[in-house]
Formats: structure tokens, sequence, C-alpha cells
């Protein structure tokens, strides 16, 4: 059953009053796939994941998830998802516990489920401690990772996560990687939108990046740095003309920034070498190409309104 | 999806009930002396200070006191102002600042389900205080024993009704400091013109119009008519108004309410 869609948008558009917040976008997500959905603030990613729950109508187009349209099948289909929502959502005025028994009631759980459920999940996120305290009282990060947990409650077969990391420190940071690797060892699908390169490359199997509503890239972490960045990358500091001349005789992907140029190559290549020998008198850093690149290349480095 | 849609309602509104009893329980125990303190402070108050002023009231017949003439009412506008705060302020806190709805919205809960639920643990905790009042008000003869006890369906009844008007307005109203508008223009007139401390029968004709729109006009003769045995009007027609009202406010909260939470 590898191929099989677990979402599926035709030409899905969503527009507010004013705004057109997503312009016609087709897209899959198959079961079993680590799918991230990237793009810069006000790029359209929340308003696609709310289209995909059930929250958000289509102004146009169609969205299929576990092949059940969503206009007429939401119900059915939100028994069988689980969603960390973009904003806290969590209940302030109950415990920790509170928040993932009452939850998991809505999803017409039984409550000695519900208990030994609320009981493996905090143990999952280390929260256990914290299970009488009130959610007013835990810190931002806390409330993330309950905030996932709950998401968790229903046992869904397909996990939404609306930006799960922003304000986490880097140990559950890292904490909520494994424990979202493991689930997809489990089996579980999961879309995921973040502003960190880092953790779409390390989690996702794919990637699509929108801006302005619109699809502009998709594929494999690695296709997508190969093919829109490049393995190798050489900064340099304070670029003479002499490699700017050089650059662009040879042809060879670089993005100017005045005080800086970036310059994207082979690895070991036979034009890494020779600006290594030829420039790199001494502010010269050599890494590895990453998403960061692919995105910064693809959006701009321009601020977002 | 963005209509509102009768269909979508089910018995999974009393999830939501839940919910907001399991948070209503840490606070019980404050909230349940105000209904049973209230009688006695308006008895005592307005026994003492009216006394002197007022003789006996004429109410359907009878040749009342003023405060037993005012009692019922009380009890009638206790049940107005729980469901009706229940369902703006609080409710309005709920969706806009904790954003309660819309974590419900992930689950199969639908956007109906929850207005209803919001209404109707409105006008249970309406009920809750009308009944609370009763222990009151029935042991020291200020309500009729055991008619004055139907004053506890028509509570929910009413709650029904004012729980759906602020829920009308929760869908409609911008900023939650301009819940004082209609609370100033629509809910204040009414507690003071529903023959609440006057019977409306001695007010001009067109003040008395006015009153048969309101519904707690409705409620208080009903309470009247349970506690005391008498009335001015008829239970028929008051009990019909009520269900008419609660019906076609509880269709513009869903309209309005519906609107406002899908984008
Ligand atoms: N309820 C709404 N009413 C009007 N416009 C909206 C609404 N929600 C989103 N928008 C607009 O739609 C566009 C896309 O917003 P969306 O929240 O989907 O972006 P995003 O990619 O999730 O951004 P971020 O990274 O900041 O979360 C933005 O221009 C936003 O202003
Ligand atoms: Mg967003």
């Amino acid at each position: 059953m590898e191929s099989t869609n677990i979402i599926e948008g035709r030409n899905v558009v969503k527009c507010f009053k004013e705004v057109a917040a997503v312009v016609g976008i087709n897209f899959t997500v198959k079961s079993g796939e680590f799918f991230g959905l990237l793009g810069p603030n006000g790029a359209g990613k929340t308003s696609v994941i709310r289209i995909i729950y059930g929250f958000s109508p289509l102004t146009a187009g169609h969205m299929h998830v576990f092949g059940i349209n969503i206009n007429t099948g939401w119900r059915a289909i939100r028994y069988r998802l689980g969603v960390c929502q973009q904003e806290n959502t969590l209940d302030p005025d109950l415990t920790v516990e509170q928040n993932l028994i009452l939850y998991a009631r809505y999803f017409d759980m039984k409550k000695t489920h519900a208990r030994n459920r609320a009981e493996e999940l905090l143990d999952f996120f280390a929260l256990t401690n914290k299970r009488k305290s009130k959610v007013m009282e835990l810190s931002g990060g806390l409330a993330r990772r309950l905030q996932l947990a709950r998401a968790l409650m229903s046992e869904p077969e397909l996990l939404i996560l609306d930006e799960p990391t922003t304000g986490l420190d880097p140990q559950s940071r890292h904490q909520v990687w494994e424990r979202l690797l493991e689930l997809k060892k489990r089996g579980m699908t999961m879309l995921l939108t973040t502003h960190y390169m880092d953790e779409a490359e390390n989690l996702c199997d794919r990637i699509l990046i929108m801006d302005h509503g619109r699809i502009i890239a998709e594929g494999a972490p690695r296709e997508l740095i190969t093919d829109y960045a490049a393995e190798s990358v050489i900064e340099i500091e304070g670029p003479g003309n002499e490699l700017r001349n050089f650059v662009k005789s040879k042809d060879i992907r670089h993005d100017d920034l005045d005080d800086r140029i970036i310059i994207y190559t082979e690895a070991h290549g036979v034009l890494e070498e020779e600006i290594r020998e030829k420039f790199c008198m001494e502010s010269c850093l050599f890494r590895a190409g990453n998403l960061e690149d692919v995105f910064l290349r693809l959006t701009g480095r321009e601020l977002r309104e | 999806m963005k209509r509102a849609k009768f269909s979508a309602i089910s018995f999974r509104f009393r999830h939501v009930w839940i919910r907001n009893l399991t948070t209503y329980r840490r606070i019980w125990k404050i909230n349940f002396l105000v209904p049973l303190l209230e009688p006695g402070f308006y008895i005592v108050a307005f026994g003492l200070g009216f006394a002197g002023l007022i003789g006996k009231v004429d109410y359907a017949g009878l040749s009342l006191e003023y405060t037993r003439f005012m009692a019922p009412a009380l009890v009638a506008t206790a049940c107005m102002w729980n469901s009706f705060f229940e369902t703006t302020y609080t409710s309005f806190v709920r969706m806009y600042y904790q954003k309660t709805f819309h974590g419900m919205l992930a689950t199969p809960i639908s956007v109906e389900e929850i207005i209803v639920g919001e209404i109707v643990w409105a006008a249970s905790k309406a009920t809750a205080a009308v009944t609370l009042m009763l222990a009151v008000l029935i042991p020291i003869g200020y309500a009729n024993f055991p008619d004055a006890l139907l004053c506890i369906p028509l509570a929910f009844l009413g709650g029904l009704a004012f729980g759906s008007i602020g829920m009308f307005f929760t869908g409609i109203i911008p900023t939650i400091d301009m819940f004082n508008l209609p609370t100033f223009l629509f809910i204040t007139p009414m507690f003071l013109f529903s023959g609440t401390f006057f019977p409306i029968r001695g007010i001009p004709e067109w003040a008395g119009v006015i009153s048969l729109i309101f519904p707690l006009y409705h409620m208080v003769e009903l309470t009247r008519f349970f506690s005391l045995g008498a009335m001015e009007s008829d239970p028929i027609f008051n009990l019909a108004y009520l269900m008419a009202f609660t019906v076609v406010f509880a269709c513009l909260a869903l309209f309005s309410m519906k609107r406002r939470l899908i984008q």
C-alpha cells in the first residue's frame, strides 16, 4: 500500500476577502511519507493545512484526505487525523492531564482508554512530572510539547504539524525530532511546516516550497539542494572584481550580496579547487549546500511584509 | 461548509458541555454563593427600604407585600443574567482569547455542536442558579411548594432563550468591551421593564406593548404564576412566546457564530 494517497489536493484555491492565500496548487502526500511544507511568512502554509483538516472551506478545487472528500466527509476524516495547530489552543484553565483526557473525549474515546493513552503520551513527551500543573503555568516550550501530545491522543493515521517546534530550546527540539522519527517508523504519515530548514532537511522525505500561495519547488531535500543550490558552497567575504569576473565568465551559479559572494559548486570539483587556489587568501568558507540555500535562492533574501 | 447546517448537529455537543463543566467545577463553590445570597439581599433591602413607601401591590387580584411581588421576578432575572453573561463574556474569552473552539474544530466536533453546547451549558448554569434560589425562597415562604419547582424546567427554557441572544451577540461583536452596548440597550431595559419591579399594568400602554416583546416579561409572568399561583397573562402564550423566541435566536446565533468562526 506504499503508494496510496493520504492527501490529494487538486487546484486548491483559498481566498479571503481581498487576499488570495492559496492560488491553485496541486499536491499529494503518500502513505507513510514525512512531507514538509515550507515557505516564507504569509506564503499560505497554514491556509493549506486548515483546508486539509476541514476548518476552512475551499474557494475552489478539490481536497481528498484518505480518499474522502473533505466537503462531505470532514467528520470521518477528522476522526483519523491529529492536528497540532500553529496557535496555542490548549485549555489554560485545565491541568496538563485534563487537557489530554478531555481532548480524547471529543473523539468519543472511552475514559479508561483515554487515561492509558494520556499516560503513554505524558511519558513519551517527558511531561509526567507536570501532569498536575495548570497549562497557564507551563513555559512556552512545554506547552508546545503538550499540544503535540494532545494531537496524538486519538491515535491518528495522519499527523499535521504547523510549526511544532517554534519556541523550543535545542534540547526539546531534538527530543521532538526523535519522537517524530519514531512515529514515522510506526508507519504514521506526517505533514510538517517549519521555518527551521535543518529540521525539514533532517525529517522530511519530500518537501514542497510555497510562496505567494503558489508551489515554487517540490522534491526530496537532497534533490532540491542539487537542483537549486549545490552540494558544495563557498562563501567569500569582500569579493574583488577579479573574482566576480571569473565567476561570470565561467557561468558558475552564484549569489552576489555586495560584501559577500556565495558560489555553488560541485563537491571536490575542478572549479572548487581553482577558486580555492586563486581567490581564497583570507576569509573563505567551504561548507556543504543545504536547504536554507535553496529556500533563500527561491524566495529571495528580502524581508516579507 | 460556510452556512450553518442543522444536519451538522448531533449529540456530540455534550462533549462541549462536559468541557465547560470540568473548568467550572474548580470555581463553583464561590459561584454558588451568589444565587444563595442574592434573594436575601434584595428582599432585605427592598423590604426595609420600600416597605414604608409602597403599601401593597395589586397583582392579578391579589394584594401583595412588595417583596412578595418582587421575589419571583428575581428568579427570572437571575436566569437571564446567568445565561446571558455565560454566552457573551465567557464564550467570547473561550472563542477569542483561549482559542478553545478553534482547538475543538480539529476534532470530529462541528461548529454547530460547539454553539449548541455553549447555549445548553449556559441554560444548565442558569437552571442550577435558579434551583439554589428556590432552595432559599421556598423555605421562607416566598414561593409556593411544590408548584414553584416548575421554575426549574422553566429556567432551562429561559436559559436557552437568553443564552441564544448572548451567543448571537458574540457572533457579531468585534471586541469584548463592546458587549456593554447590547447589555445597556437591550438587557438593562428588559431587566427594568418586564414587570419585574412594578406591574406593567401601571405603565403607559405603549410601554406595556414593548414589554410584551421582551422574553423576560414572559418568564417573569410564569415564575409568578408558579410561585404565587396567580398571573395576568396566559401561561400557554408565555411558554409559546419563549419557545419561539429561543428557536429564532438559536438560529441567528448559529448563523452569526459560524460566519465568524469559519474563515
Ligand atoms: N482569516 C484570514 N483572513 C484574512 N486573511 C487571512 C486569514 N488567514 C490568513 N490570511 C492571509 O492569507 C495569507 C496566507 O496566510 P497563512 O497563514 O496561510 O500563511 P503561512 O504560510 O502560514 O505564514 P506563517 O509562516 O507566518 O505562519 C496571508 O497573506 C494572510 O494575511
Ligand atoms: Mg502559518
